[in-house]
């Protein structure tokens, strides 16, 4: 067994908590786990110190990575890097990551894992239509999706040790442009409701939002709704040509299931539809399906959701 | 002047259903096209032809039935369409070891492809080609602008940023508002009489091996409910049964 290197994932300045189920699949890879967190406070590392399964923490510190620059990241991470399996998140940012960490060591990457069985690694292609389990013969990075492996318990003791990494940043941000909606991102959240041209019209997406806000959730959309409206911007859109989402709770509202769209959100762990035609795709891959219009069953959903909270 | 490249893959059309015999998905029934984010990456290509001039060079890895893909780009406009021959597996360090080497020697300067190809979904010959070159990269990028040097609009951090990029530089291409052109008649025409120039390599050893292939376990049927008074039950069940509120 060979020793595994997880890279923590950061999310606004904070250890992302899928960092935890980094640990639990670097655990099924090796036998010892070295995190490195990537940051230019230490102090962010503070939230995984008692994290169980991790011998060594080592807090990468620079300046280069308050904002990302692919080549820069790599040469800083990889310096302080010990030989073994990489083991990343598979966000869009880390999975570039890995894959650029894999080619700087002259080894292979694999993507998207959603399942670990003796060493072997399972990951969706063709959009989630099949799966592949390959077999590693030497060192690989990896990259895990989220909400697939359990979280590492509280209850360690690792190490930790303060490292000053540097890299040359090869990229330079001119100018944020600010984010259309305040709302979370759907591929940082894990509830997602997402609206389709069902809603009939952009401003129909008020009544999503609030379910959005009930439930700490974020707001998707279809192509067909991204394509039709120009209010709907296309970063909200999941499906093959969007993003691909894996969260807890997936609520489809007036979509149809295109075979394109589904790529975008079938691995969610749980699927709701509510669509008016009862014999629309998406009913076929949800766990709760409603067949009413939306006009009839959001109310009442807002209203019970609201109620439990 | 520019030498500009990109990357395009064949691909399932995403309409198609995969099926798998024995231990490996079949696609001796499927319709190939381009994969769909190569699109945005061939019009980016051209865009930037368009603004620093130069030529663009559609480059394939893949044995002879990929060359409809390049026929297809030549249809769009680029310049020259280059197959690497290769019909077998290649796990990444083998594509992009052979990617980087063409890239190389022929002298470009830029290369775009797609942020992922539609079947590994992996987005890493991207990032992976700049590395093995040692050039810069940037992934995702939905917009770009050749008026006042470089530049792309990719994600970072919060939101959008506009990224300036100096060159030599892979980029990555999503979707973004790009709106792809169309071949017109005389496209397709020279696309049709246009030769492939076929290359061979050697392929190096690959140390990620294909164990299986299946089709993802099928989900249980779910509860479908009539009318939509029944959301509220549904909202129970999210709670009682799937523990999500
Ligand atoms: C290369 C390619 C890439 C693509 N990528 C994507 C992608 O990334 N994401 C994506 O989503 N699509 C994508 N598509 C498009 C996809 O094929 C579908 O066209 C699209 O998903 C349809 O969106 P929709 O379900 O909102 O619309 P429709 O298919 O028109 O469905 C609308 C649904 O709303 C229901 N409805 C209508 N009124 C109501 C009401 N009052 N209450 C409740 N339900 C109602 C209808 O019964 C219907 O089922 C792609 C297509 C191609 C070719
Ligand atoms: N065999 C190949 N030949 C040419 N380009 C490729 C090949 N495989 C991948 N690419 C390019 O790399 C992009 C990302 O592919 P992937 O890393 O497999 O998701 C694709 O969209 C193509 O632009």
């Amino acid at each position: 067994m060979t020793d595994t290197i997880v890279i923590a994932e950061l999310n606004k300045g904070k250890v992302h908590p899928t960092t935890g189920e980094l640990v639990v699949a670097a655990g099924m890879m090796g036998n010892s786990c070295t995190v490195i967190v990537p940051c230019s406070d230490s102090s962010v590392a503070d939230s995984i110190s008692s994290t169980s399964g991790i011998d060594k923490i080592i807090v990468a510190k620079s300046d280069i990575f308050s904002s990302y620059d692919a080549s820069g990241w790599c040469s800083a991470i990889d310096s302080i890097s010990p030989n073994g399996i990489i083991i990343t998140s598979a966000s869009p940012q880390s999975k570039d990551l890995a894959a650029r960490l894999a080619a700087r060591r002259k080894i292979s990457v694999v993507q998207d894992v959603v399942a670990i069985e003796n060493g072997n690694l399972t990951s969706p292609i063709y959009s989630g239509k099949a799966m592949q389990t390959v077999s590693l013969n030497g060192d690989a990075v990896i990259s895990i999706r989220q909400n697939v492996f359990d979280s590492a318990p509280q209850g360690g003791s690792p190490e930790v040790s303060v490292m000053d990494a540097s890299g040359n940043v090869t990229t330079a941000v001119k100018e944020l442009i600010s984010r259309a909606s305040e709302r979370l991102d759907v591929s940082e959240a894990n509830i997602i409701i997402s609206g389709g041209r069902g809603m009939g019209s952009p401003e129909n997406f008020s009544h999503l939002e609030k379910i959005a806000d009930t439930l700490g959730a974020a707001v998707g959309a279809s192509r067909a709704a991204v394509d039709t409206w120009d209010d709907i911007p296309h970063s909200m859109q999941v499906g093959q040509t969007g993003k691909t989402v894996n969260p807890n709770l997936y609520i489809a509202v007036g979509i149809s299931g295109a075979i394109q769209h589904l790529a975008g959100m079938r691995s969610s762990k749980y699927i709701v539809a509510i669509n008016k035609d009862p014999d629309a795709p998406i009913f076929q891959h949800a766990d709760y399906g409603i067949v009413a219009s939306w006009e009839e069953a959001l109310p009442v959903l807002q209203s019970s959701l609201s109620a439990m909270m | 002047m520019a030498k500009i490249a990109v990357l395009v893959k064949q691909v399932p059309d995403t309409n198609s259903k995969i099926i798998v015999s024995g231990n490996s998905v079949d696609l001796s029934s499927v319709k190939m096209v381009m994969s769909p984010y190569d699109e945005f990456a061939v019009e980016n290509a051209l865009r930037h032809r368009e603004s620093s001039g130069g030529t663009v060079t559609a480059i394939t890895v893949g044995g002879p039935s990929s060359e409809k893909v390049l026929k297809d780009a030549k249809a769009i406009g680029v310049d020259e369409i280059v197959r690497v021959d290769c019909n077998s597996y290649m796990d990444s360090n083998a594509l992009q070891t052979i990617l980087s080497s063409i890239i190389s020697t022929e002298g470009f300067e830029v290369v775009y492809c797609g942020k992922s190809a539609a079947d590994t979904g992996a987005a890493s010959t991207g990032p992976g080609v700049a590395e093995h070159l040692g050039w810069s990269s940037v992934s995702n990028i939905s917009d770009s602008n050749f008026d006042d040097g470089f530049s792309v609009v990719a994600p970072m951090n919060d939101g959008n940023a506009v990224i300036a990029v100096s060159l030599p530089a892979v980029i990555s291409c999503d979707k973004g508002n790009t709106k792809v052109r169309k071949p017109n008649v005389k496209g397709i025409m020279q696309a049709k009489r246009a030769s492939v120039d076929v290359r061979s390599c050697d392929i190096p050893p690959t140390s990620v091996n294909i164990i299986s292939q299946s089709l993802p376990p099928a989900k249980p049927a779910g509860k479908k409910f009539e009318g939509g008074q029944n959301a509220s039950e549904v909202a129970r069940l999210l709670r009682d049964e799937a523990n999500i509120i």
